[in-house]
């Protein structure tokens, strides 16, 4: 070691590198140490301020509120997780992930052809193109988006308009004289709520697959063809498979983000609530912090219980 | 019976790079074929030509008679060995060598059967459970043409095959390809830049050359009797002697090329046998190779190599020598472009 420390001083005498070198030639003989001083903020970020704070709201989430005084008794209880079973907020739940569930998987059926072209075709311009128009839409305000897609859907909007010239409002007509998922307008239903989620979160779908697509070589593809297999049989035994890993990391994205979001319900769809409004509904007016809390636990069970079942079918074996 | 593969003037034009530019070629069933060139000659293209996976713009291709443009690659009874393998990551290497018998249909136990076999054929008895990314390159090499054979192709094109090999790994693995030819009596396509590896391999040669054949013939043939330049050069090396150089020693007033391990160095003076030819010179530079001995010669205004085996002719740089060669060493050229 002290040879080491000699030899180093040698160096940094000859080479005359001022303070600034000095400090290289210290990290670059102590190379664990700067791993360590390069990790340490966001270690520290990610283990106190973002770990912490999701285990103090589990541990929040095992308090329970007194219903006549309204303050939260602080003993540990179960009877908040027992609330969640309750019919009303069951049907929250449920609902919540059905709505992700459906956006998740409409965002990986027309995100995938895109994915694939940008990651196959598209050179040059192309893909520049490919790359604005994929992000472009995350630069603007995401409450500028919505409100915008409040006006399209509603029911004196451009879309009602469209299907009106083109003697299509029978359509729509019919779409949401359908149970549950209709209701007067686009802009007050289900339809509305699923169209605003999948044109927010299809990029975070795009993206992944696109990167996943590009590490597959033609000629995985041309050797399947020389095996002879027809493109279809190609794409299910060796595209798809290379691919999933990229669609499960975009349906991370859209089901988490659909599972949690509280803002594209609120202004475009019905008055029934999803998880994220419920959170906000409770934690804000009524004051139930514990409910609040064991209502965001379960989209967090719902992921660990989904990417347990993912690694299982292998989906992150190439990796 | 019709050839294995036949090319009638074909070609394949990217843009305005002709890659393939008016290719004529028959390969026989059974053979054995190299096709031998630079990189960007046009002899990989015309693998991809016959496997399928590029379509000529000019030109008609047959496989056993039948025509092949038009036809994709999956209807095609050809098999390919890729450069870099193209192992599926995300399948076992059993199930990389099945893979064409599950396409087809094939049932589950005697695929997996037929491809234990495949593998103990390449010596990989053993390894059905393992992933391509667990073996090593000579190991991918070996289950890549497992996977090509086990569908028991009428053709197997080879692309640069033993290219990422280390060098005695790629002896090894040219005498195995050419052992399993013979016992599989199957023909063999197969593309290199290595002209050793060409000649040694394989029963006939066609070197390309900027997308054209410029010739075609059995190994010796070729590098004993090459037709233009640019094949004594690429074949092995040549000495290019100009039309007046040769006419001074008896032969036609063209380009002739003269193989430098035909050429003798012996001392100044020495007697020329009859039926040879001489020059005299000073050795220049003396590059010694371990089984043989190269020495740059200057003779008049021209340098010429010679290669004698090691030890012999005790000869250093700046000695004056004499180089003496059979007139029949000298191979008048149709091109000396």
């Amino acid at each position: 070691m002290s040879q080491a420390v000699t030899a180093e001083h040698a160096v940094a005498a000859e080479g005359g590198g001022g303070v600034l070198g000095r400090i290289s030639d210290f990290f670059f003989a102590h190379p664990k140490l700067l791993t360590l001083v390069l990790l340490l903020p966001p270690l520290l970020w990610i283990g106190v301020v973002y770990i912490g704070s999701l285990f103090a709201l589990l541990l929040q989430s095992f308090y329970s509120l007194d219903d006549y005084s309204g303050l939260i008794v602080h003993e540990f209880t179960l009877t908040t997780y027992a609330q969640l079973l309750e019919q009303a907020n069951l049907q929250v739940i449920l609902r919540t992930v059905a709505m992700a569930a459906m956006v998740t998987v409409a965002c990986a059926i027309i995100a995938y052809p895109i994915a694939y072209y940008a990651a196959r075709y598209a050179r040059g311009w192309t893909k520049a193109l490919f790359y604005l128009a994929v992000m472009m839409p995350l630069w603007s305000s995401y409450l500028v988006k919505i409100y915008a897609w409040k006006l399209i859907l509603a029911k004196e909007g451009i879309l009602m308009w469209f299907a009106k010239s083109l003697h299509l409002s029978w359509l729509i007509d019919g779409l949401l004289a359908l149970p549950i998922i209709g209701g007067p307008s686009l802009s007050f239903s289900y339809i509305g709520t699923f169209l605003v989620f999948v044109y927010v979160w299809i990029p975070y779908m795009i993206l992944p697959i696109q990167a996943a697509l590009e590490r597959v070589p033609v000629n995985y593809l041309e050797a399947s063809a020389d095996l002879g297999a027809e493109p279809r049989q190609t794409f299910w035994t060796v595209v798809f498979p290379l691919a999933l890993p990229g669609i499960i990391a975009g349906s991370i994205f859209t089901f988490s983000l659909t599972l949690g979001d509280y803002i594209v319900p609120t202004i475009v769809g019905n008055s029934r609530l999803m998880i994220g409004q419920a959170v906000y509904t409770l934690q804000g007016t009524a004051g139930n912090i514990p409910l609040a809390a064991a209502f965001t636990v379960v989209p967090m069970a719902i992921m660990g219980v989904y990417l347990w079942m993912a690694k299982r079918m292998g989906a992150f074996d190439v990796l | 019976m019709p050839p294995a593969v036949r090319f009638v003037n074909c070609c394949r034009h990217f843009g305005s790079v002709r890659a393939v530019d008016g290719v004529t070629l028959d390969i026989a069933e059974g053979e054995f074929f190299a096709m031998l060139g630079p990189s960007g000659s046009g002899k990989t293209t015309c693998l991809r030509l016959i496997a399928g996976f590029e379509q000529p713009d000019k030109g008609h291709i047959e496989i056993f008679g039948e025509t092949a443009e038009g036809v994709p690659p999956y209807k095609r009874n050809v098999n390919t060995v890729f450069q870099d393998y193209a192992l599926f990551p995300h399948m076992t290497v059993g199930e990389n060598v099945a893979y064409g018998l599950r396409i087809k249909g094939v049932a589950r136990e005697d695929r997996a059967t037929k491809a234990r076999a495949a593998l103990a054929m390449v010596k990989l008895a053993g390894y059905e459970d393992r992933r391509p990314a667990q073996l090593s390159g000579g190991q991918r090499q070996r289950v890549a043409l497992a996977r090509a054979l086990v569908n028991g192709p009428k053709v197997l094109l080879l692309d640069e095959p033993l290219g990422a090999l280390d060098l005695k790994l790629r002896e090894q693995m040219q005498e195995e390809l050419k052992a399993l030819q013979k016992d599989l009596g199957i023909t063999f396509v197969f593309v290199t830049h290595d002209q050793g590896e060409a000649l040694s391999m394989a029963n006939r040669v066609a070197v390309f050359n900027e997308g054209k054949i410029v010739q075609v013939g059995v190994p010796d043939d070729v590098y004993e009797r090459p037709r233009s330049r640019f094949v004594a050069d690429f074949v092995g090396s040549s000495n290019m002697l100009p039309p007046d150089f040769a006419s001074g020693h008896g032969c036609a007033a063209k380009w002739t090329s003269l193989r430098p391990e035909k050429i003798k160095v012996v001392a100044t003076g020495t007697t020329v046998p009859t039926g040879y030819c001489y020059a005299d010179g000073e050795i220049k530079m003396v590059s010694y190779q371990g089984a043989v001995t190269r020495f740059n010669v200057q003779t008049g205004d021209r340098r010429i190599t010679a290669e004698a085996p090691a030890g012999d002719a005790g000869f250093k740089e700046d000695d004056n020598v004499r180089l003496i060669w059979p007139k029949t060493a000298m191979v008048t050229m149709e091109d000396g472009a």
